[in-house]
Protein backbone atom coordinates (compact mmCIF):
# COMPACT_ATOMS: atom_id res chain seq x y z
CA UNK A 1 0.00 0.00 0.00
CA UNK A 2 1.47 3.32 -1.03
CA UNK A 3 1.71 6.12 1.49
CA UNK A 4 -0.83 8.89 1.23
CA UNK A 5 0.75 11.87 -0.51
CA UNK A 6 0.42 15.06 1.54
CA UNK A 7 -1.35 16.91 -1.20
CA UNK A 8 -3.19 15.51 -4.18
CA UNK A 9 -3.07 18.86 -5.92
CA UNK A 10 -0.05 21.21 -5.89
CA UNK A 11 0.23 25.01 -5.58
CA UNK A 12 -0.04 25.47 -9.34
CA UNK A 13 -3.30 23.50 -9.28
CA UNK A 14 -1.76 20.47 -10.95
CA UNK A 15 -2.59 16.89 -9.94
CA UNK A 16 -0.22 14.00 -9.16
CA UNK A 17 -0.02 13.06 -12.85
CA UNK A 18 0.36 16.69 -13.94
CA UNK A 19 -3.22 17.18 -15.11
CA UNK A 20 -5.31 20.30 -14.56
CA UNK A 21 -8.47 19.91 -12.50
CA UNK A 22 -10.75 19.68 -15.56
CA UNK A 23 -8.46 17.58 -17.75
CA UNK A 24 -9.14 14.02 -18.90
CA UNK A 25 -6.49 11.33 -18.99
CA UNK A 26 -5.19 10.36 -22.45
CA UNK A 27 -7.80 8.14 -24.12
CA UNK A 28 -7.35 5.64 -26.92
CA UNK A 29 -10.38 3.83 -28.33
CA UNK A 30 -10.57 1.12 -30.97
CA UNK A 31 -13.70 -0.54 -32.37
CA UNK A 32 -13.94 -4.07 -33.81
CA UNK A 33 -10.97 -5.72 -32.14
CA UNK A 34 -12.21 -9.30 -31.71
CA UNK A 35 -13.14 -11.48 -34.67
CA UNK A 36 -15.51 -13.90 -32.92
CA UNK A 37 -17.73 -11.32 -31.24
CA UNK A 38 -20.65 -9.67 -33.03
CA UNK A 39 -19.31 -6.37 -31.77
CA UNK A 40 -16.26 -5.37 -29.77
CA UNK A 41 -14.24 -2.41 -28.61
CA UNK A 42 -11.15 -1.59 -26.59
CA UNK A 43 -10.36 1.46 -24.50
CA UNK A 44 -7.30 2.80 -22.77
CA UNK A 45 -7.95 5.66 -20.39
CA UNK A 46 -4.84 6.51 -18.44
CA UNK A 47 -3.59 3.10 -17.27
CA UNK A 48 -7.04 1.52 -17.59
CA UNK A 49 -7.14 -1.13 -20.30
CA UNK A 50 -10.60 -2.54 -20.92
CA UNK A 51 -12.01 -4.87 -23.54
CA UNK A 52 -15.71 -5.30 -24.31
CA UNK A 53 -17.45 -7.84 -26.53
CA UNK A 54 -21.10 -8.19 -27.47
CA UNK A 55 -22.83 -11.36 -28.61
CA UNK A 56 -26.39 -11.29 -29.91
CA UNK A 57 -29.23 -10.85 -30.40
CA UNK A 58 -29.20 -14.60 -29.92
CA UNK A 59 -31.26 -17.35 -28.35
CA UNK A 60 -31.70 -17.08 -24.58
CA UNK A 61 -30.10 -19.75 -22.41
CA UNK A 62 -31.54 -20.78 -19.99
CA UNK A 63 -34.82 -20.42 -21.84
CA UNK A 64 -37.00 -19.37 -18.91
CA UNK A 65 -35.13 -16.07 -18.71
CA UNK A 66 -36.50 -14.96 -22.09
CA UNK A 67 -38.80 -11.93 -22.06
CA UNK A 68 -41.92 -12.05 -24.19
CA UNK A 69 -42.05 -8.36 -25.11
CA UNK A 70 -38.40 -7.35 -25.31
CA UNK A 71 -34.91 -8.66 -25.44
CA UNK A 72 -32.82 -9.46 -22.43
CA UNK A 73 -29.64 -7.49 -21.92
CA UNK A 74 -27.03 -9.17 -19.79
CA UNK A 75 -23.78 -7.58 -18.69
CA UNK A 76 -20.79 -9.07 -17.01
CA UNK A 77 -18.18 -6.72 -15.62
CA UNK A 78 -15.15 -8.70 -14.64
CA UNK A 79 -11.63 -7.85 -13.52
CA UNK A 80 -8.68 -9.96 -14.56
CA UNK A 81 -6.71 -11.38 -11.60
CA UNK A 82 -3.63 -9.45 -12.77
CA UNK A 83 -5.45 -6.14 -13.30
CA UNK A 84 -4.69 -4.78 -9.83
CA UNK A 85 -1.72 -4.61 -7.45
CA UNK A 86 -2.76 -7.57 -5.25
CA UNK A 87 -4.05 -10.53 -7.24
CA UNK A 88 -7.83 -10.47 -7.46
CA UNK A 89 -9.61 -13.78 -7.20
CA UNK A 90 -11.28 -14.53 -10.54
CA UNK A 91 -14.56 -15.41 -8.81
CA UNK A 92 -17.05 -12.53 -9.13
CA UNK A 93 -16.89 -10.27 -6.06
CA UNK A 94 -19.89 -8.42 -4.62
CA UNK A 95 -18.48 -5.25 -6.14
CA UNK A 96 -18.42 -6.86 -9.59
CA UNK A 97 -22.00 -8.10 -9.20
CA UNK A 98 -23.16 -4.60 -8.30
CA UNK A 99 -21.17 -2.98 -11.12
CA UNK A 100 -22.50 -5.49 -13.65
CA UNK A 101 -26.00 -4.43 -12.59
CA UNK A 102 -25.45 -0.66 -12.73
CA UNK A 103 -23.59 -0.93 -16.04
CA UNK A 104 -26.47 -2.93 -17.52
CA UNK A 105 -28.96 -0.39 -16.25
CA UNK A 106 -26.91 2.45 -17.71
CA UNK A 107 -26.88 0.82 -21.17
CA UNK A 108 -30.49 -0.43 -21.25
CA UNK A 109 -32.13 2.97 -21.90
CA UNK A 110 -30.04 3.37 -25.06
CA UNK A 111 -31.21 0.16 -26.74
CA UNK A 112 -34.47 -0.48 -28.59
CA UNK A 113 -35.04 -3.63 -26.53
CA UNK A 114 -38.54 -4.14 -27.94
CA UNK A 115 -37.15 -4.81 -31.46
CA UNK A 116 -36.07 -8.38 -30.71
CA UNK A 117 -38.39 -10.03 -28.19
CA UNK A 118 -37.36 -13.42 -26.72
CA UNK A 119 -33.67 -12.89 -27.55
CA UNK A 120 -30.64 -12.02 -25.48
CA UNK A 121 -27.68 -9.73 -25.89
CA UNK A 122 -24.65 -10.46 -23.79
CA UNK A 123 -22.11 -7.76 -23.13
CA UNK A 124 -18.87 -9.02 -21.62
CA UNK A 125 -16.50 -6.48 -20.12
CA UNK A 126 -13.01 -7.52 -19.08
CA UNK A 127 -10.86 -5.08 -17.14
CA UNK A 128 -7.31 -6.06 -18.09
CA UNK A 129 -5.72 -3.30 -16.06
CA UNK A 130 -7.46 -1.03 -13.56
CA UNK A 131 -6.51 2.54 -12.70
CA UNK A 132 -9.62 4.09 -11.20
CA UNK A 133 -12.81 4.89 -13.08
CA UNK A 134 -13.15 1.43 -14.59
CA UNK A 135 -16.96 1.42 -14.40
CA UNK A 136 -17.07 4.61 -16.47
CA UNK A 137 -14.59 3.43 -19.08
CA UNK A 138 -16.47 0.09 -19.17
CA UNK A 139 -19.74 1.83 -20.05
CA UNK A 140 -18.05 3.94 -22.74
CA UNK A 141 -16.46 0.88 -24.35
CA UNK A 142 -19.46 -1.46 -23.95
CA UNK A 143 -21.74 1.05 -25.67
CA UNK A 144 -19.33 1.09 -28.62
CA UNK A 145 -19.29 -2.71 -28.73
CA UNK A 146 -23.12 -2.67 -28.85
CA UNK A 147 -23.02 -0.16 -31.72
CA UNK A 148 -20.39 -2.27 -33.49
CA UNK A 149 -22.68 -5.29 -33.18
CA UNK A 150 -25.33 -3.33 -35.09
CA UNK A 151 -27.82 -3.25 -32.23
CA UNK A 152 -30.47 -0.56 -32.86
CA UNK A 153 -29.77 2.25 -30.39
CA UNK A 154 -31.24 5.64 -29.50
CA UNK A 155 -27.85 7.08 -28.64
CA UNK A 156 -24.40 6.06 -27.49
CA UNK A 157 -23.81 5.99 -23.75
CA UNK A 158 -20.67 7.69 -22.54
CA UNK A 159 -19.44 7.87 -18.98
CA UNK A 160 -16.97 9.85 -16.90
CA UNK A 161 -16.45 10.57 -13.22
CA UNK A 162 -15.89 13.81 -11.38
CA UNK A 163 -14.93 14.12 -7.75
CA UNK A 164 -13.25 16.13 -5.07
CA UNK A 165 -9.64 15.97 -3.91
CA UNK A 166 -8.37 18.30 -1.20
CA UNK A 167 -10.71 21.28 -1.82
CA UNK A 168 -10.99 21.05 -5.57
CA UNK A 169 -13.63 19.54 -7.84
CA UNK A 170 -11.81 17.50 -10.49
CA UNK A 171 -12.55 15.48 -13.62
CA UNK A 172 -11.70 11.82 -14.35
CA UNK A 173 -10.21 10.49 -11.11
CA UNK A 174 -7.34 8.05 -11.34
CA UNK A 175 -6.76 5.30 -8.80
CA UNK A 176 -4.91 7.28 -6.09
CA UNK A 177 -7.33 10.20 -6.36
CA UNK A 178 -10.27 7.82 -6.07
CA UNK A 179 -8.85 6.13 -2.95
CA UNK A 180 -7.43 9.20 -1.18
CA UNK A 181 -9.88 11.80 -2.39
CA UNK A 182 -12.95 13.21 -0.68
CA UNK A 183 -15.64 12.10 -3.12
CA UNK A 184 -16.22 10.31 -6.40
CA UNK A 185 -19.24 10.86 -8.68
CA UNK A 186 -19.44 8.56 -11.72
CA UNK A 187 -21.98 9.73 -14.30
CA UNK A 188 -23.13 8.19 -17.60
CA UNK A 189 -24.88 10.21 -20.27
CA UNK A 190 -26.77 9.75 -23.51
CA UNK A 191 -25.43 12.98 -25.03
CA UNK A 192 -28.10 13.64 -27.68
CA UNK A 193 -30.98 12.97 -25.29
CA UNK A 194 -29.37 14.78 -22.32
CA UNK A 195 -30.24 11.77 -20.19
CA UNK A 196 -28.22 10.57 -17.20
CA UNK A 197 -28.25 6.76 -17.12
CA UNK A 198 -25.74 6.16 -14.33
CA UNK A 199 -25.26 8.20 -11.20
CA UNK A 200 -23.44 7.04 -8.12
CA UNK A 201 -21.52 8.81 -5.44
CA UNK A 202 -19.41 8.08 -2.43
CA UNK A 203 -17.71 10.56 -0.14
CA UNK A 204 -19.17 13.79 1.18
CA UNK A 205 -20.22 16.77 -0.94
CA UNK A 206 -22.42 19.77 -0.26
CA UNK A 207 -25.36 20.29 -2.60
CA UNK A 208 -23.44 23.03 -4.42
CA UNK A 209 -20.31 20.90 -4.83
CA UNK A 210 -22.44 18.01 -6.04
CA UNK A 211 -24.04 20.23 -8.68
CA UNK A 212 -20.61 21.39 -9.86
CA UNK A 213 -19.27 17.82 -9.92
CA UNK A 214 -22.20 16.57 -12.01
CA UNK A 215 -21.77 19.43 -14.48
CA UNK A 216 -18.03 18.79 -14.76
CA UNK A 217 -18.63 15.06 -15.28
CA UNK A 218 -21.19 15.85 -18.00
CA UNK A 219 -18.64 18.06 -19.79
CA UNK A 220 -16.13 15.22 -19.56
CA UNK A 221 -18.72 12.84 -21.02
CA UNK A 222 -19.24 15.16 -23.99
CA UNK A 223 -15.48 15.27 -24.68
CA UNK A 224 -15.23 11.48 -24.57
CA UNK A 225 -18.32 11.23 -26.79
CA UNK A 226 -16.38 12.99 -29.58
CA UNK A 227 -13.64 10.33 -29.28
CA UNK A 228 -16.26 7.57 -29.23
CA UNK A 229 -17.81 8.78 -32.49
CA UNK A 230 -14.37 9.17 -34.04
CA UNK A 231 -13.45 5.57 -33.16
CA UNK A 232 -16.68 4.23 -34.62
CA UNK A 233 -16.22 6.19 -37.84
CA UNK A 234 -12.58 5.11 -38.15
CA UNK A 235 -13.58 1.45 -38.25
CA UNK A 236 -16.37 1.85 -40.77
CA UNK A 237 -14.39 4.16 -43.05
CA UNK A 238 -11.67 1.50 -43.23
CA UNK A 239 -14.24 -1.22 -43.90
CA UNK A 240 -15.58 0.82 -46.79
CA UNK A 241 -12.10 1.26 -48.25
CA UNK A 242 -11.49 -2.48 -48.22
CA UNK A 243 -14.79 -3.09 -50.03
CA UNK A 244 -13.89 -0.61 -52.75
CA UNK B 1 -46.67 -9.74 -13.14
CA UNK B 2 -47.64 -9.77 -16.77
CA UNK B 3 -46.57 -6.77 -18.75
CA UNK B 4 -50.16 -5.99 -19.84
CA UNK B 5 -51.30 -5.51 -16.24
CA UNK B 6 -48.24 -3.38 -15.57
CA UNK B 7 -48.99 -1.15 -18.55
CA UNK B 8 -52.60 -0.60 -17.43
CA UNK B 9 -51.40 0.17 -13.92
CA UNK B 10 -48.68 2.43 -15.17
CA UNK B 11 -51.22 4.56 -17.03
CA UNK B 12 -53.40 4.88 -13.96
CA UNK B 13 -50.50 5.72 -11.64
CA UNK B 14 -48.98 8.15 -14.14
CA UNK B 15 -52.29 9.98 -14.67
CA UNK B 16 -52.68 10.43 -10.93
CA UNK B 17 -49.10 11.63 -10.51
CA UNK B 18 -49.61 14.20 -13.28
CA UNK B 19 -52.31 15.68 -11.01
CA UNK B 20 -49.94 15.57 -8.02
CA UNK B 21 -51.71 12.57 -6.46
CA UNK B 22 -50.82 8.98 -5.70
CA UNK B 23 -52.76 5.73 -5.53
CA UNK B 24 -52.40 5.50 -1.75
CA UNK B 25 -53.45 9.12 -1.19
CA UNK B 26 -50.02 10.58 -0.49
CA UNK B 27 -48.53 13.74 -2.01
CA UNK B 28 -45.53 13.33 -4.34
CA UNK B 29 -42.95 14.02 -1.61
CA UNK B 30 -44.75 12.40 1.33
CA UNK B 31 -43.26 9.44 3.16
CA UNK B 32 -45.41 6.61 4.46
CA UNK B 33 -45.70 6.29 8.22
CA UNK B 34 -42.35 5.36 9.78
CA UNK B 35 -42.19 3.22 12.93
CA UNK B 36 -38.91 2.31 14.58
CA UNK B 37 -38.47 -0.23 17.37
CA UNK B 38 -35.04 -0.86 18.86
CA UNK B 39 -33.55 -3.65 20.95
CA UNK B 40 -35.98 -6.39 19.92
CA UNK B 41 -33.49 -9.26 19.61
CA UNK B 42 -31.75 -9.86 22.91
CA UNK B 43 -29.06 -12.15 21.52
CA UNK B 44 -27.87 -9.52 19.04
CA UNK B 45 -25.52 -6.72 20.15
CA UNK B 46 -27.95 -4.30 18.53
CA UNK B 47 -31.22 -4.65 16.71
CA UNK B 48 -34.11 -2.72 15.24
CA UNK B 49 -37.30 -3.19 13.28
CA UNK B 50 -38.51 -0.52 10.90
CA UNK B 51 -41.96 -0.31 9.40
CA UNK B 52 -42.24 1.99 6.40
CA UNK B 53 -45.92 1.68 5.59
CA UNK B 54 -46.25 -2.08 5.10
CA UNK B 55 -42.59 -2.59 4.26
CA UNK B 56 -40.90 -4.27 7.19
CA UNK B 57 -37.17 -4.67 7.73
CA UNK B 58 -35.30 -6.07 10.70
CA UNK B 59 -31.62 -5.49 11.31
CA UNK B 60 -29.42 -7.25 13.82
CA UNK B 61 -25.82 -6.36 14.55
CA UNK B 62 -23.16 -8.70 15.89
CA UNK B 63 -19.70 -7.73 17.04
CA UNK B 64 -16.71 -10.03 16.85
CA UNK B 65 -12.99 -9.58 17.25
CA UNK B 66 -11.08 -9.90 14.01
CA UNK B 67 -8.22 -8.57 11.94
CA UNK B 68 -8.18 -5.09 10.40
CA UNK B 69 -7.62 -4.55 6.67
CA UNK B 70 -3.91 -4.05 5.92
CA UNK B 71 -4.49 -0.54 4.53
CA UNK B 72 -6.45 0.61 7.61
CA UNK B 73 -4.64 -1.03 10.57
CA UNK B 74 -6.17 1.37 13.13
CA UNK B 75 -9.77 0.98 12.09
CA UNK B 76 -12.53 -1.42 12.98
CA UNK B 77 -14.31 -3.24 10.17
CA UNK B 78 -17.90 -2.78 8.98
CA UNK B 79 -19.63 -5.57 7.06
CA UNK B 80 -23.14 -5.21 5.71
CA UNK B 81 -25.15 -8.10 4.33
CA UNK B 82 -28.75 -8.16 3.15
CA UNK B 83 -31.13 -11.10 2.87
CA UNK B 84 -34.28 -10.88 0.79
CA UNK B 85 -35.97 -13.54 2.90
CA UNK B 86 -38.41 -15.69 0.87
CA UNK B 87 -41.23 -15.09 3.35
CA UNK B 88 -41.17 -11.38 2.49
CA UNK B 89 -42.52 -11.53 -1.06
CA UNK B 90 -43.77 -14.00 -3.68
CA UNK B 91 -40.92 -12.79 -5.89
CA UNK B 92 -38.11 -13.68 -3.44
CA UNK B 93 -36.57 -17.12 -3.78
CA UNK B 94 -34.25 -19.02 -1.46
CA UNK B 95 -30.67 -19.31 -2.57
CA UNK B 96 -27.42 -17.39 -2.61
CA UNK B 97 -27.73 -13.57 -2.64
CA UNK B 98 -28.72 -12.24 -6.06
CA UNK B 99 -27.74 -8.87 -7.53
CA UNK B 100 -30.69 -7.13 -5.84
CA UNK B 101 -29.71 -8.15 -2.34
CA UNK B 102 -26.04 -7.43 -3.02
CA UNK B 103 -26.94 -3.97 -4.34
CA UNK B 104 -29.18 -3.31 -1.32
CA UNK B 105 -26.40 -4.28 1.09
CA UNK B 106 -23.86 -2.17 -0.74
CA UNK B 107 -26.10 0.92 -0.75
CA UNK B 108 -26.74 0.61 3.00
CA UNK B 109 -23.00 0.02 3.51
CA UNK B 110 -22.07 3.08 1.43
CA UNK B 111 -24.38 5.36 3.43
CA UNK B 112 -22.97 4.25 6.78
CA UNK B 113 -19.35 4.11 5.62
CA UNK B 114 -19.13 7.33 3.61
CA UNK B 115 -20.93 9.43 6.23
CA UNK B 116 -18.41 8.07 8.75
CA UNK B 117 -21.37 7.20 10.96
CA UNK B 118 -19.29 4.83 13.08
CA UNK B 119 -16.10 6.15 14.67
CA UNK B 120 -14.11 3.16 13.41
CA UNK B 121 -10.86 4.27 15.03
CA UNK B 122 -12.44 3.66 18.43
CA UNK B 123 -13.00 0.02 17.38
CA UNK B 124 -9.28 -0.66 17.26
CA UNK B 125 -7.98 -2.96 20.01
CA UNK B 126 -4.41 -3.67 18.94
CA UNK B 127 -3.31 -1.75 15.78
CA UNK B 128 -2.74 -4.02 12.81
CA UNK B 129 -3.72 -7.11 14.81
CA UNK B 130 -7.07 -6.94 16.55
CA UNK B 131 -10.10 -4.77 15.94
CA UNK B 132 -13.83 -5.06 16.47
CA UNK B 133 -15.72 -6.21 13.40
CA UNK B 134 -19.30 -4.93 13.18
CA UNK B 135 -21.64 -7.18 11.23
CA UNK B 136 -24.87 -5.53 10.08
CA UNK B 137 -27.37 -8.06 8.80
CA UNK B 138 -30.39 -6.63 6.99
CA UNK B 139 -33.38 -8.95 7.04
CA UNK B 140 -36.28 -7.96 4.78
CA UNK B 141 -39.48 -9.37 6.31
CA UNK B 142 -42.18 -7.81 4.15
CA UNK B 143 -41.65 -6.17 0.78
CA UNK B 144 -44.02 -3.35 -0.07
CA UNK B 145 -41.53 -1.13 -1.87
CA UNK B 146 -38.58 1.12 -1.01
CA UNK B 147 -36.48 -1.52 0.71
CA UNK B 148 -33.46 0.78 0.49
CA UNK B 149 -34.76 3.56 2.76
CA UNK B 150 -36.32 1.09 5.20
CA UNK B 151 -33.11 -0.95 5.37
CA UNK B 152 -30.91 2.12 5.82
CA UNK B 153 -33.15 3.37 8.64
CA UNK B 154 -33.22 -0.03 10.31
CA UNK B 155 -29.43 -0.39 10.00
CA UNK B 156 -28.90 3.02 11.59
CA UNK B 157 -31.44 2.31 14.34
CA UNK B 158 -29.71 -1.00 15.10
CA UNK B 159 -26.25 0.60 15.16
CA UNK B 160 -27.50 3.30 17.55
CA UNK B 161 -28.77 0.47 19.72
CA UNK B 162 -25.54 -1.56 19.56
CA UNK B 163 -23.51 -2.25 22.69
CA UNK B 164 -19.90 -3.36 22.73
CA UNK B 165 -18.47 -5.48 25.52
CA UNK B 166 -15.91 -3.77 27.74
CA UNK B 167 -12.48 -5.36 27.49
CA UNK B 168 -8.94 -5.12 28.75
CA UNK B 169 -5.69 -6.43 27.33
CA UNK B 170 -3.72 -8.84 29.50
CA UNK B 171 -0.50 -10.28 28.07
CA UNK B 172 -1.65 -9.76 24.48
CA UNK B 173 -4.95 -11.48 25.22
CA UNK B 174 -8.23 -9.64 25.01
CA UNK B 175 -10.24 -10.22 28.18
CA UNK B 176 -13.90 -9.36 28.23
CA UNK B 177 -14.92 -7.38 31.29
CA UNK B 178 -18.44 -7.04 32.61
CA UNK B 179 -20.51 -4.14 31.35
CA UNK B 180 -21.10 -2.57 27.96
CA UNK B 181 -20.36 0.67 26.10
CA UNK B 182 -22.48 1.95 23.24
CA UNK B 183 -20.99 1.70 19.74
CA UNK B 184 -19.26 5.06 19.03
CA UNK B 185 -21.57 6.80 16.54
CA UNK B 186 -21.08 10.32 15.17
CA UNK B 187 -23.40 10.73 12.18
CA UNK B 188 -26.90 9.71 11.14
CA UNK B 189 -27.11 9.12 7.38
CA UNK B 190 -30.69 9.05 6.09
CA UNK B 191 -31.38 7.52 2.66
CA UNK B 192 -34.04 9.17 0.51
CA UNK B 193 -35.23 7.23 -2.54
CA UNK B 194 -37.05 8.62 -5.57
CA UNK B 195 -38.91 6.84 -8.33
CA UNK B 196 -39.26 8.43 -11.73
CA UNK B 197 -42.67 7.68 -13.18
CA UNK B 198 -43.70 9.30 -16.45
CA UNK B 199 -41.00 11.96 -16.05
CA UNK B 200 -42.10 12.96 -12.52
CA UNK B 201 -40.27 12.28 -9.26
CA UNK B 202 -42.01 10.74 -6.25
CA UNK B 203 -40.35 9.90 -2.93
CA UNK B 204 -40.67 6.63 -1.03
CA UNK B 205 -42.19 4.55 -3.84
CA UNK B 206 -44.32 1.66 -2.64
CA UNK B 207 -44.49 -1.69 -4.43
CA UNK B 208 -47.03 -0.77 -7.14
CA UNK B 209 -45.07 2.35 -7.99
CA UNK B 210 -41.80 0.42 -8.09
CA UNK B 211 -43.32 -2.04 -10.54
CA UNK B 212 -44.07 0.73 -13.02
CA UNK B 213 -41.19 3.15 -12.40
CA UNK B 214 -38.70 3.97 -15.14
CA UNK B 215 -35.78 4.56 -12.80
CA UNK B 216 -34.82 4.91 -9.18
CA UNK B 217 -32.48 7.31 -7.41
CA UNK B 218 -31.27 7.09 -3.81
CA UNK B 219 -29.37 9.82 -1.99
CA UNK B 220 -28.02 9.45 1.55
CA UNK B 221 -27.78 12.71 3.49
CA UNK B 222 -25.67 13.25 6.63
CA UNK B 223 -26.42 15.44 9.68
CA UNK B 224 -24.94 18.55 8.00
CA UNK B 225 -27.29 18.19 5.03
CA UNK B 226 -24.45 17.08 2.73
CA UNK B 227 -24.77 14.17 0.33
CA UNK B 228 -22.71 11.13 1.32
CA UNK B 229 -23.86 8.41 -1.09
CA UNK B 230 -25.88 8.10 -4.28
CA UNK B 231 -27.13 5.19 -6.32
CA UNK B 232 -29.20 5.25 -9.47
CA UNK B 233 -31.04 2.08 -10.34
CA UNK B 234 -33.51 0.80 -12.90
CA UNK B 235 -33.33 0.86 -16.67
CA UNK B 236 -34.47 4.44 -17.21
CA UNK B 237 -32.72 7.79 -17.00
CA UNK B 238 -32.82 11.17 -15.23
CA UNK B 239 -32.21 14.60 -16.71
CA UNK B 240 -29.50 16.71 -15.04
CA UNK B 241 -32.25 19.06 -13.77
CA UNK B 242 -34.11 16.16 -12.13
CA UNK B 243 -30.92 15.05 -10.37
CA UNK B 244 -30.39 18.49 -8.84
CA UNK B 245 -34.06 18.77 -7.90
CA UNK B 246 -33.84 15.37 -6.20
CA UNK B 247 -30.78 16.49 -4.20
CA UNK B 248 -32.73 19.49 -2.84
CA UNK B 249 -35.79 17.42 -1.91
CA UNK B 250 -33.57 14.74 -0.33
CA UNK B 251 -31.96 17.33 1.93
CA UNK B 252 -35.37 18.60 3.13
CA UNK B 253 -36.82 15.13 3.58
CA UNK B 254 -33.81 13.85 5.52
CA UNK B 255 -34.11 16.75 7.97
CA UNK B 256 -37.81 16.04 8.36
CA UNK B 257 -37.17 12.36 9.16
CA UNK B 258 -34.30 13.18 11.48
CA UNK B 259 -36.53 15.57 13.48
CA UNK B 260 -39.37 13.08 13.59
CA UNK B 261 -37.11 10.33 14.94
CA UNK B 262 -35.12 12.71 17.14
CA UNK B 263 -31.74 11.57 15.73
Amino acid sequence: MSQKPEKLIDKKGLRLDGRKSDELRPIKIEVGVLSNADGSAYIEQGKNKILAAVYGPREVHPKHLALQDRMLLRCRYHMAPFSVQERKSPAPSRREVELSKVIRESLEPSIFLEYYPRTAIDAFIEVLQADGGTRCASITVASLALADAGIPMRDLVVSCAAGKIDDTIILDLMDTEDKMGVADVPVALMPNLNAITLLQMDGILTLEEFGNAVNLALEGCKKIYALQKEALKTKYVSVKEVEE
Amino acid sequence: MSSVVIRVKQKQIAQLIAKGKRLDGRGLTDYREIKVEQGIIERAEGSARVLLGRTEVMVGTKIEIGQPFPDTPNEGVLTVNAELVPLASPTFEPGPPDENSIELARIVDRGVRESKAIDVEKLCIDPGKKVFVVFVDVYVLNHDGNLIDASALAALAALLNTKMSNYEIEEDEVKIKPGYTPLPMRSHPIAITFAKINDKLVVDPWLEEEQVMDARLTMAINDDGDICAIQKGGSGYFTPEQVLEAAKIAKEKSQEIREKLDW
